[in-house]
Order: structure tokens, then sequence, then C-alpha cells
């Protein structure tokens, strides 16, 4: 990249820098700021001054400090050689940043995001003199032994196939194909860019019918997500956030994940670093590193790529989607990013809006939102990119700007319970404030795959847990003896459905991932036990007696007891249960 | 980097006079260009010289902060030399035993450190890459934390606690008991204190000395009669002799911070003065930054055997979890210990409240092989059910306790037993892990054991019938 002064420093303050002289610049330029070589991204243009978004320390930096212009925009490079990897904010390898500098992250470091030496299988499905157009898919590379990454043919690039490289290995800089385009002959090779800022092209939006599965019950039976949907996780400290995504990340049958940790805490991204690579994806016997991109930003690194992060992240899925896969992207969390926005905003000077928030932050937060979607690409295969983002709302409480504005953008909203967190019920997600609007989309998706009873069963849950609140306030004003036993019952069904199924424990073998057709069956249980269990109730029996069932335990512990492989079981399980009942209700018949 | 010579050149240039003084800020003009984050010499005008940093530089002015205060500074009589780096201080072992004050200047009669290395106290951020996940349990020796919130080696737990509360008492007993079990290995303790006063740091003393292990322990000291603004970087010299000593001595360091409210008090104060967009409650936007800058250089890494346990102390501002303080503090650290101020009016200590504490980095480090296999079911357990005796005692108080059915009796005899056997402990009991686990089953055998759904059958067999 031929480096040119494009102008000077004139003033420091934190990551937001600002340059003089400056004739020759374009907005959202890459830029290199100092001797130090420290990243930049040109934000701001006003005559002769340039506003610079450092992304790295900016110590030591000073007036009259030369700036060096890239001549293009702050961009992540595409191609194989992704998946697997951890990068920071702006797309940098960390583990090579550490083969580098060690411990610490040292500045100015430069190095590619794809290993440039390394050789790629590539086996070519086009052939010369074919039509070409862009996004087009024109061969493949085994990226992991999970994911084959399809070969696109770059934007903008539009004519006859004039030549491709035969079956073989290559770096990713080669030349594999030449197109014949109006403009003359364009070479391609498995590397191409795209400037993070500007979503991906697409042929066309398709509605969302078809949810993606997360293994978690309380999501997948209550408050599911369509794939291609957003989601939003609000909640205070230590509510399960960051647990409830890496279970998602670890157990939801997207193709691809694409998990940001976004000003957070750098244990975490160890832990999923760590954890991925030993654990095995049910659905397809690999690891899951093997779908896996990982973006740290942790919470001590520069605050401007913290901003940076996200769009770095949305793009990679972009580009993944655009191969025809299902992508989903963790961010956590977008609080940290509005933070950020907030951050370079006031030090820009910028006239601040809500809580010290730049009036754009809705719009930014509703751009991003945006990218997700279940699209038909130009490569004419269908993919998705899903966005699950966590929210963390200053003293836990929800009507804080973040929060709201992501809900005005998010159909889906999974709300983190204090009182449930504290009481240890995980996922700690309220029952009474979450919700989904994509119930009625993805209904047909469940009768097809696996029974036409989901949305009754849900429905006579949820209207069970409704029934539960108001039983509650009576109970508080005048104590749980005074409610007939039939009204009790309702109260005993809901704690059980708590306990049995909405507590899921992620450290569980068996309990941490369930198939849909496992939660079906546990709710189909539960609900057997409270129709039949009011039915006894009429009859004449008692709680205590419907309590001390002991069938009763086997319900409790269903969830570690039965295995997602042995949906036999819960034929048996059910015909105890049901015999129990008969042989309950002859006593009181006689 | 700029050559030496020129560098050297740079910093005995002196600038006289100051354009305005502003609280601890001072604003300089026409100077050479001075990079930022710079640390500045500011020679009062009786002769001495006071440290600060450049907080914004420009083509026409600098802005810095004075360290040491601003009082008796004059506009036209005080002289401003730039240095050209970052604050740095000499770091080496000799340094345990030893006291300093903010700046990391020997306060104890002492010779000045020369050092086996001079480091940057800003630090730079750990690569993630290069982080080891922290499991080894440390046995605290009490039982709220080592059996319901768990410590571990390398972990960031604060204690958010309330003024008059007995969190000295707690991180002091913490620091003399804690051990990795199995191992001879001592903890070098690092004590930062941050604008409290010297009867606290009297304390600190008196409690390692009575011990014996203050030559293992640094203290650094900025009192609530030091110039709040030195507050800005003690925590900073701190952890730097920290990161020296785990991760190039590889010493297992725990680092006591208090009270890390007054130190965002400093912050506050001087982003007042610049005049910047407070977010909530008139603290900074960039308060979550700031503090996480600190809060993340505990941990381990792969390329040494050491770590940085850190136990920062906050006073919540009326007792208010939700204050931005410990509400940050909280994103930011791998769980808290919260303190109950009516456990503390009930003789309970430690007062820690049962159920807003957590240890994340518990999961990880308990059970077979850690502490003991029952634990981590025993520990849910014990949450459980004394999250449903909060619950009891709240419609009590409603309804009366006649009201109650049976069972919800039980579990108020459970919960009182909870506080009184199983949490509260005397201020020199050191309990085992065992000890503690033993005394959980000992209460929770008050419960039915329909009441337990969180105890396997064979854990009920062994440990509650047993
Ligand atoms: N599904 C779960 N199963 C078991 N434990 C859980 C679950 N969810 C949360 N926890 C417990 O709660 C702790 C905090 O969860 P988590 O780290 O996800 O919170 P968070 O909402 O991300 O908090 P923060 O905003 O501070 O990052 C975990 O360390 C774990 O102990
Ligand atoms: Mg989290």
């Amino acid at each position: 990249m031929p480096d040119r002064v494009i102008g000077r420093i004139k003033r420091v303050n934190g990551p937001v820098v600002e340059a003089m002289g400056v004739s020759d610049a374009m907005m959202f330029e890459l830029v290199r700021v100092g001797e130090e070589n420290l990243v930049g991204e040109i934000v701001k243009l006003e005559g002769e001054n340039a506003i610079i978004q450092v992304y790295e320390d900016t110590t030591g930096i000073a007036p009259e400090d030369p700036i060096y212009g890239s001549g293009e925009p702050l961009s992540v490079e595409l191609a194989p050689g992704l998946i697997g990897n951890i990068y920071d904010g702006i797309q940098r390898p960390l583990e090579e940043i550490r083969a580098i500098s060690g411990i610490y992250i040292k500045r100015g470091i430069r190095v590619d995001s794809v290993d440039k030496s390394k050789k790629w299988h590539f086996v070519p499905s086009v052939s010369e003199g074919q039509d070409i157009h862009e996004g087009m898919i024109i061969g493949t590379v085994r990226e992991t032994e999970r994911v084959e990454h399809r070969i696109l043919v770059p934007y903008r690039i539009n004519g006859k196939l004039k030549s491709i490289m035969p079956e073989g290995d290559y770096t990713v800089e080669e030349t594999i194909a030449v197109v014949q385009t109006e403009n003359g002959d364009r070479n391609i090779s498995m590397l191409q860019k795209w400037p993070i800022r500007k979503p991906r092209p697409v042929s066309e939006r398709l509605p969302l019918d078809i949810p993606l599965i997360t293994g978690q019950r309380v999501i997948d039976t209550l408050f599911p997500v369509a794939k291609g949907g957003t989601v939003a996780i609000p909640g205070g400290f230590g509510t399960g956030k960051t647990m409830t995504q890496q279970a998602l990340a670890k157990w939801c049958d997207a193709d691809i994940i694409v998990y940001i940790g976004c000003g957070e805490r750098g244990n975490e991204m160890t832990d999923v670093l760590t954890e991925f690579p030993e654990l095995i994806d049910p659905r397809t016997g690999k690891t899951l590193m093997e779908r896996t991109i990982l973006i740290a930003n942790t919470s001590n690194m520069p605050v401007s790529a913290r901003e940076a992060s996200i769009y770095t992240g949305v793009t990679l899925a972009e580009y993944y989607r655009d191969q025809g896969y299902h992508v989903a992207i963790m961010a956590d969390s977008t609080s940290r990013w509005a933070e950020a926005l907030r951050e370079l905003s006031g030090r820009m000077e910028e006239m601040p809006a809500e809580e010290g928030f730049p009036a754009y932050l809705p719009t930014r937060i509703a751009e991003f939102y945006e990218r997700a979607g279940y699209m038909k690409t130009i490569s004419g295969k269908d993919g998705s990119v899903t966005i699950i983002g966590a929210v963390s709302p200053p003293g836990g409480d929800f009507s804080e700007p973040v929060t709201q504005h992501t809900k005005r953008f998010v159909r889906c909203f999974w709300a983190l319970d204090r009182g449930l967190a504290n009481a240890r019920h995980y996922p700690a997600i309220s029952w009474l404030d979450s919700y989904s609007e994509y119930l009625d989309d993805i209904a047909a998706w469940w009768e097809r795959n696996v029974g036409p009873d989901w949305k009754k069963d849900r429905s006579e849950i949820m209207d069970l847990l409704q029934r539960e609140v108001r039983l509650q306030q009576v109970v508080k004003l005048v104590g749980p003896d005074a409610l007939p036993d039939s009204q009790r019952f309702i109260l005993e069904v809901c704690t059980l459905f708590k306990n049995a199924f909405l507590q899921q424990n992620a450290f569980d073998k068996i309990d941490m991932y369930s198939t849909v057709e496992k939660q079906a069956r546990m709710l189909h249980v539960i609900l057997t036990y409270w129709r039949r269990g009011s039915e006894a109730i009429k009859h004449g029996a008692t709680l205590i007696k419907l309590k001390k069932m002991k069938v009763y335990q086997d319900i409790v512990k269903m969830k570690f007891s039965i295995p997602n492989d042995d949906i036999e079981a819960f034929n048996k399980l059910e015909a105890r249960l049901e015999r129990s009942f008969d042989q309950l209700e002859s006593i009181y018949e006689r | 980097m700029k050559d030496r010579e020129k560098l050297e050149l740079l910093r005995a240039k002196e600038y006289i006079g100051l354009e305005k003084i502003e609280g601890p800020l001072i604003f300089v003009k026409n100077t050479h260009p001075v990079g930022y984050r710079e640390i500045i010499e500011c020679v009062d005008p009786s002769g001495d010289i006071r440290l600060g940093m450049v907080l914004e530089t420009s083509t026409d002015m600098v802005v810095a902060q004075v360290f040491e205060g601003t009082s008796g500074l004059t506009l036209p009589g005080t002289k401003v030399r730039f240095q050209g780096e970052p604050l740095t201080i000499p770091v080496s072992k000799r340094m345990l035993g030893r006291v300093f004050n903010g700046l990391g200047n020997p306060i104890d009669g002492g010779p000045p450190e020369k050092g086996e290395m001079e480091l940057n106290v800003n630090g730079m951020p750990i690569n993630p890459t290069s982080r080891k996940y922290p499991r080894d349990f440390i046995q605290t020796g009490i039982s709220a934390i080592d059996g319901m919130n768990t410590l571990i080696r390398g972990q960031k737990l604060p204690i958010f606690s309330g003024n008059g509360l007995p969190h000295n008492e707690l991180a002091a007993q913490i620091a003399r008991q804690a051990k990795i079990r199995g191992t001879e290995t001592e903890f070098a303790v690092i004590f930062a204190a941050m604008g409290v006063k010297h009867d606290v740091a009297r304390y600190f003393v008196k409690s390692f000395e009575e011990t014996g292990v203050l030559e293992n322990v640094a203290l650094f000291l900025s009192l609530a009669d030091d110039p709040s603004i030195e507050r800005l970087v003690t925590p900073r010299t701190a952890l730097t002799l920290a990161e020296y000593l785990a991760f190039f001595e590889n010493m297992h360091v725990l680092v006591i911070m208090t009270d890390m409210t007054n130190y965002c008090e400093s912050l506050r104060e001087i982003s007042t003065i610049r005049g910047e967009i407070p977010s909530r409650k008139g603290y900074p936007g960039y308060l979550y930054s700031d503090l996480a800058e600190i809060y993340e250089r505990s941990g381990m890494v792969k390329d040494s055997e050491g770590s940085i346990t850190l136990l920062p102390i906050l006073t919540m501002p009326n007792d208010d979890i939700s204050h931005p303080i410990p509400d940050l503090t909280g994103y930011i650290t791998e769980g808290q210990i919260v303190f109950e101020r009516e456990m503390y009016a009930r003789d309970i200590y430690p007062p820690i409240a049962g159920l807003p504490s957590l240890s994340r980095l518990m999961k990880d480090g308990i059970g077979e092989g850690m502490t003991r296999e029952d634990h981590p079911h025993l520990a849910s357990q014990l949450f459980a059910a004394y999250s449903y005796v909060k619950d009891v005692r709240n419609l009590a108080s409603v309804i009366g306790e006649e009201e109650l059915t049976p069972l919800d009796h039980t579990y108020l005899e459970f919960g009182e037993a909870f506080e009184r056997k199983f949490i509260s402990q005397r201020i020199d009991e050191d309990r085992s892990i065992e000890q503690t686990l033993d005394l959980g089953w000992e209460v929770l055998r008050i419960l039915p054991v329909e009441e337990l759904h969180r105890i396997t059958e064979e854990e009920v067999e062994k440990y509650y019938n047993g």
C-alpha cells in the first residue's frame, strides 16, 4: 500500500485525533497515524481539517506528527482461512500478534488478516467461456472439515470467463480466474476486500419462517427466533447474557458462528478459545471451532476498535451468507459498542441527545440489525444472518436508551430477570417480559417437523404462567391456604414447569442441549400431569397426594435422565404417568 | 520511536508560566509538540517538583493534570518540563515489605528503589490469546466464599460494601488465610489505598504484622489527606508491580484495592472540570473503560506460572447496588461479594448477602478433584433453598408467620440455620473446605428430601443420609 502523507496532527484527545492541512483524503479512509503507524479511520472531513478515530492507544502521539493515507476504506479481507481464527476489532489476528508481541498487544503492528502463504486446494466449478457475474460461485475450497468455502466473484465483475485454473493448490493471492469484462480483463484470486461499514448486496429478502434451533428450551419452545431474525438479550450484570450467547454459539443449528466479544472480559474469550476446539457439534460430529470466527475487542482494548468490531463481525457473516450459509452472530455486548459511539462522539464535541449518546444512536442500531435477514443471495443460493445482541443496561434498568432503541429494531426479546438469576434459575429468561414476534411465522415448521401440538401446548403453558401471576398476588395478600386445591395446583404445575423444563443447566452433559423432539415431549408430559391432575382434584384427590406420586420425581428429573437420543423413554414415562393417575382416580371413584 | 538525543533536548526545555489553572488541571501554551499522556514535571514557586500527565495536546494548548494537586501554583511562577514519555516506575521483588505513595515513591524512609526494570504504569492490554483460563481454587477459610462464591486464583472479585460495614476485616482475613491446597505457595500481597483514612491503612499493616507476613506485602498509599488526583495513578502503580511479580517473577499476587469509590470520584472530578458530557450521576461515559483498564490487568497468562487475583473494595453510595460505581464494576469483574447491612445488624459476620453475591469462575474450579464432588450440587441447592427462604420471609412479613404452611416454617428454620451456622463465623476462624461443605449438608438436613431437586440420589445417600 503506497502510503502518502495526507496531513499532520493538530490535536490529540484520547482516541480522537484532529488533523490539519488535509487536502487529499476520503471519508472512512484507512490511515496510519504518527511514526508509530497506528491504525485509524477518517470519520469527518471539514475544510482542511479531518477527524480521525484511532484504533490503538494514542499515548505519545503529538501535534505535527504525520498522517499517512492508504487510499482505501477500512475493510476486511475475505478468503479461506477466516474460520477458527480470533481477530481484534479491525480483523488483526490475535494469535499472530501474540507471536510478535508476547503477552501484551503492542501498538503499530501490521499483520495480514489471512495467511497469504498457505496453499488451499481449489476445485473450480465453472468452465471457460461461461457467463460470469458478481457474487457467483466459481469454485470451492475445503476450509475446515466442516466448512466448504465457496469462492465468489468479487463485486462489480461481470463478463465472460476467459480462463480458470485447474484443480490444485493455490495461495489466496494467486490468480485463479480471468474474466473478460467491458473494461478489460480482470484477475480473480480467492482474496477479496469489503469495506466494513457497507452491507454486502443481495438479490432479495425472503420471509423468515424457519426457526434457528438453539437447544435451549425456554427459547425454542417459548420465545423462538427465526433464521435471519434479530434478538436482543438485555440484562443487568451477571444475569446470564454471556452464558446464553455461549450456549447458542455451541448448540444452535447455524452453519457458521461469528462471536463478537465487544468490550467484555478477556477471560470469556479465552474460555471460548479453550473450550470450543474440544466440544463436538452434535449435528456434524466436528469440533465447534470449525464453524466459529471470534472477534475479540475486550474492555481493556482501545475503545474505537470496539466501535468497529461490530461491523467487522457482521461483514464476515455476510460473506459466508453469500456463500449460501446460515450464520449466527453473537454480539456481546452492543451496549459497549453504543458506549464507544458515545465516547467518540463526546470527544468530537458533537451535541449529545439522551444520556450523552449521540442523536444518531438509533440510526446506527437500526442499520446494524438491518444487516440480518434471510436472503436470496446473488449467487442464487439462500443464506441468512441472524443477529443476537446482548444489551447491558446501566443498573439493569430497561428504560435506558440503548435497550429502548434496540427494542424498536429487533423482533425477539429475551429479557433476563435479576430475581431469577439471584435465585439461580438459569437461564434467567423471564417468561413474563420476553417475547418473540416469530411465533406465527415458524409455527408451520414445528408442525411439519415435530408434530401438530407445539402451538397449542405452548399457549396452554403460557396461559398457566399468566394465571400463576394473578394467583401469586392473592397468595401475597392472604396466604396459600386461602386458595382451593384446584388453584393451588396451578401454582404447583408452574413450579414444576420452571424446575423441570425452563431451568436448564449449561454444565450438565445431558441437559445442556435439548432437541426439539425432546422439548416437545417434555412439555407434553408436564401438560399431561396438569390435565390429569386437575381431573383428579375434581374427583377429590388432594394436592399432597399428587405431589407425593412417585412419577412426579421422574418428571422433575427427566431433563437429566432422558438423553436426546432416547426419545422412546418418553413413551414409557407417559405410560407410567397415565397409569399412576388411573390408579389414583380408581381410589377416588370407588 | 523518537531518538534519545531529541528526547533529552526536549526534556530540558522549560516553559515558564501557565495560561490557566483550574482545579488539578493546568493549561500551557506555545510548547513544542507534546505527546498525549506524556508525563510532565511542574516546578512550583518554591522549587518543588510535582508530577502530572498530559490529558489533551494540540498545536495551541496542552492540558495536563497535576497528581500532587495545584495548590500553591501561580500562573507566572510555575515552570513546566515535558518528559516525552508516559509515567513509569521501577519494579523489583525488593519492593515487597515496603511502603510507597500513589506514584510509587517510597515513603517508609528507606532508599529509593532502583528496580530490575522500568514499566509504564498504564500497562497494555493483555492479548486474550495469551490468557490462561483461571481454574485453581483458593481456600479462604470463609464458608460464604469457599462454599457459595468460590474464589479462583487469577479472578477479579470485588467486595461491594457500605460505609461502616466490615469489608476491611474480611479483606484482611482473606489475605491472612488464602491458600492453594496441597501447595506451599504463599501469596504476595499488594495493597493499594485510595482516599481512605490513616487508620484503615494502619489496620491492614497491623493485621499483616501480626501474622508475620509484612515482608511479603507492598503498600501503595494515597490516603484521604493526599491530593485526590493522585488516586488516579495509585491502582495503576500497584498493578504495575503486581504484573511484574506475577508475569516476570512467576509469583502469585493478591491485590487488595480500597476504596474504588474514591477513585471513581476523582475521575468524575477531572471530567467535570474539563466540561465533558457526563453519563449517569455525573460520572464520565468512559468510566466503564477506565475501570476495565484496571480490573482486566488481573488474571493468568500462558507464558508465566504467576497470577494476579484482584479484590477491589468499594463502598456503595447509599448501599445502592445500581449506583454507577458498583454497577459498572459488576459488569467488568468476575462476580461480586455483596454485603448486606441487615445481616450486619443481626450480628452476622461476614454479612455476605446470599443471593446477589456471585463468583463466575466458581463453576470451573469446584467439584471432584478440585474441592469435593458434591460441591456444585450442594451450592446450587443451598442457593435455591435460601432464595425460597427469602420469598417465605417476604410472605410472612405480609400475612404473618402463623399463616404459613408447615413446609414454609421448615424453610424459615433452615434460613436461620444457614445464616447462623454456615455463613456466620469468627473473624479468626479458618474453615477447611470439607468443614464448609459438611456444614452445608448439616443445615440442608433441616429440609425434607423431596425438596432437594438439585441433588442426585447418590449424593442424598452419601451426604444427606450419611
Ligand atoms: N444457563 C446457565 N447455567 C448455569 N449457570 C449460569 C447460566 N447462566 C448464567 N449462569 C451463571 O451466572 C453467571 C453470570 O452469567 P453471565 O456471565 O452470562 O452474565 P452476563 O449477563 O453476561 O453478565 P455481564 O453483563 O456482567 O457480562 C455465570 O458465571 C454462571 O455462574
Ligand atoms: Mg457477559
